[in-house]
């Protein structure tokens, strides 16, 4: 029984992972991006790789999916252009092959791996103690990698900055994305009055809840931006200017935490982010916390996108 | 007692199951968006709450219980709100119908 839902879904996978590729229209392909995402949720799932699930369905499947709808709206104008400057066929039949010779290379990759596959999981086990958090998945992201966990974070920052540069001369500084047309009295306004209470919860919960089960700072700082982008599409308030003081400091906040606890840490454990004896957890906590609402700015920030018109433009 | 309970899933469960079934046959079939989404509303509202009532004698404990009524009420606010918006979209001269 497990088997045939398993082998149902791996084929739901594919067909939509095929007609994302082979749809004409961007749209269609971007409708079926998210569903793809969201089985590939229920995939982790049955790996019981319920972290990575969540990563998958609130970025991979929520935020990016999201950020493509936009971006094929935009395109929408562009669509019947760009069919007709279709690369002929050599170029075509160019790109099928080095597609396929990639996908073959990567397949071999993973039927090349050893079996048991090569794994830390044991040393993690070992040494989980040392951290004071119960999920290995945290320990690793803020403990032993969190050198990757804080790129992670600035990455995110330079992305908003990529999208700020966007924006023309005159509109710098200025409030991002149209103005707000919606009545907020509409249905939507209803929505983003009742929901966001709720998701505020949720996503404080899922942050909390991280030190010792699945969840974390990244999930949870999704689930606040998306209840922010839900208030400032409903119209009931506007997105902030960019130069605003707040926001600069929303955004730089939570890295900078984490860099000067990882500073702290070259002084006094003696290697930078190094966390001293039995402070694991509490900076770990106060890390994560710092972090929570710097991603949650910048996430809402980046689906926003580049800042396009200033109080008192018309 | 048990077996009672089981039988109430099955049942409940399947029903829901048919809800969903025919929820996605109106939607391939129904001939325009505001009659495709009357039939998807079907499948959200009626197949889900009676997956989740058949659901809740096989939880255990009420937090968990809870947990799935509470997805279900979010399930029902979003499908309202988003079917309204979809048809709303489709008034004002968006897509054909």
């Amino acid at each position: 029984m497990t088997e045939a839902l398993t082998l149902a879904l791996v084929g739901l996978l594919m067909a939509l992972a095929v007609w994302t590729l082979v749809a004409r229209d961007t749209f269609a392909a971007v409708s079926g991006f998210v569903p793809y995402g969201l089985l590939l949720t229920l995939a982790w799932l049955q790996l019981r790789a319920v972290d990575v699930a969540m990563t998958e369905a609130a970025i991979g499947a929520g935020l990016t999916g999201v950020l493509l709808i936009a971006a094929a709206a935009r395109l929408r104008p562009t669509e019947a252009p760009a069919w007709a400057e279709r690369p002929g066929l050599p170029t075509r039949v160019l790109a099928a092959i080095v597609s396929a010779a990639v996908a073959a290379g990567i397949g071999a990759c993973v039927l090349l791996l050893p079996d048991p596959a090569p794994t830390l999981a044991p040393a993690v086990a070992q040494n989980i103690a040392s951290t004071g958090v119960g999920n290995p998945i945290t320990a690793v992201l803020m403990s032993f990698r969190a050198m990757d966990t804080l790129l992670e974070a600035v990455v995110l920052l330079l992305g908003l900055i990529g999208v700020w540069s966007l924006a023309p001369d005159r509109a710098w500084g200025g409030r991002p994305g149209p103005a707000p047309t919606e009545d907020p009295n509409s249905i939507l306004g209803y929505l983003a009055r009742v929901l966001p209470p709720i998701g505020i919860v949720v996503g404080v919960y899922i942050l909390w809840v991280g030190a010792d089960l699945p969840g974390g700072k990244f999930q949870g700082a999704t689930v606040l931006a998306a209840m922010w982008l839900l208030v400032m599409m409903a119209g009931i308030s506007d997105a902030p200017a960019v130069d605003r003081t707040w926001v600069r400091l929303a955004l730089a906040g939570g890295p900078a935490v984490f860099i000067a606890i990882g500073l702290l840490g070259a002084g006094v454990a003696g290697a930078f982010l190094g966390y001293p004896e039995g402070l694991a957890k509490p900076l770990i906590v106060v890390v994560e916390a710092a972090l929570l609402p710097s991603l949650a700015v910048t996430l809402a920030l980046l689906l926003t996108g580049p800042p396009r018109r200033k109080d008192g433009d018309t | 007692m048990k077996g009672i309970l089981d039988i109430f899933t099955i049942v409940a469960v399947a029903a829901g199951a048919f809800f969903f079934l025919a929820g996605t046959v109106g939607l391939l079939r129904f001939p325009d968006t505001f009659t495709r989404l009357h039939a998807l509303t079907k499948a959200d509202n009626l197949g889900l709450g009676l997956v989740v009532i058949g659901l809740l004698p096989q939880m255990d404990g009420v937090m968990a219980g809870l947990k799935l009524i509470l997805v279900w009420l979010m399930v029902l606010l979003a499908s309202a709100t988003v079917s309204q918006l979809i048809a709303r979209a489709v008034r004002r001269g968006g897509p054909e119908p």
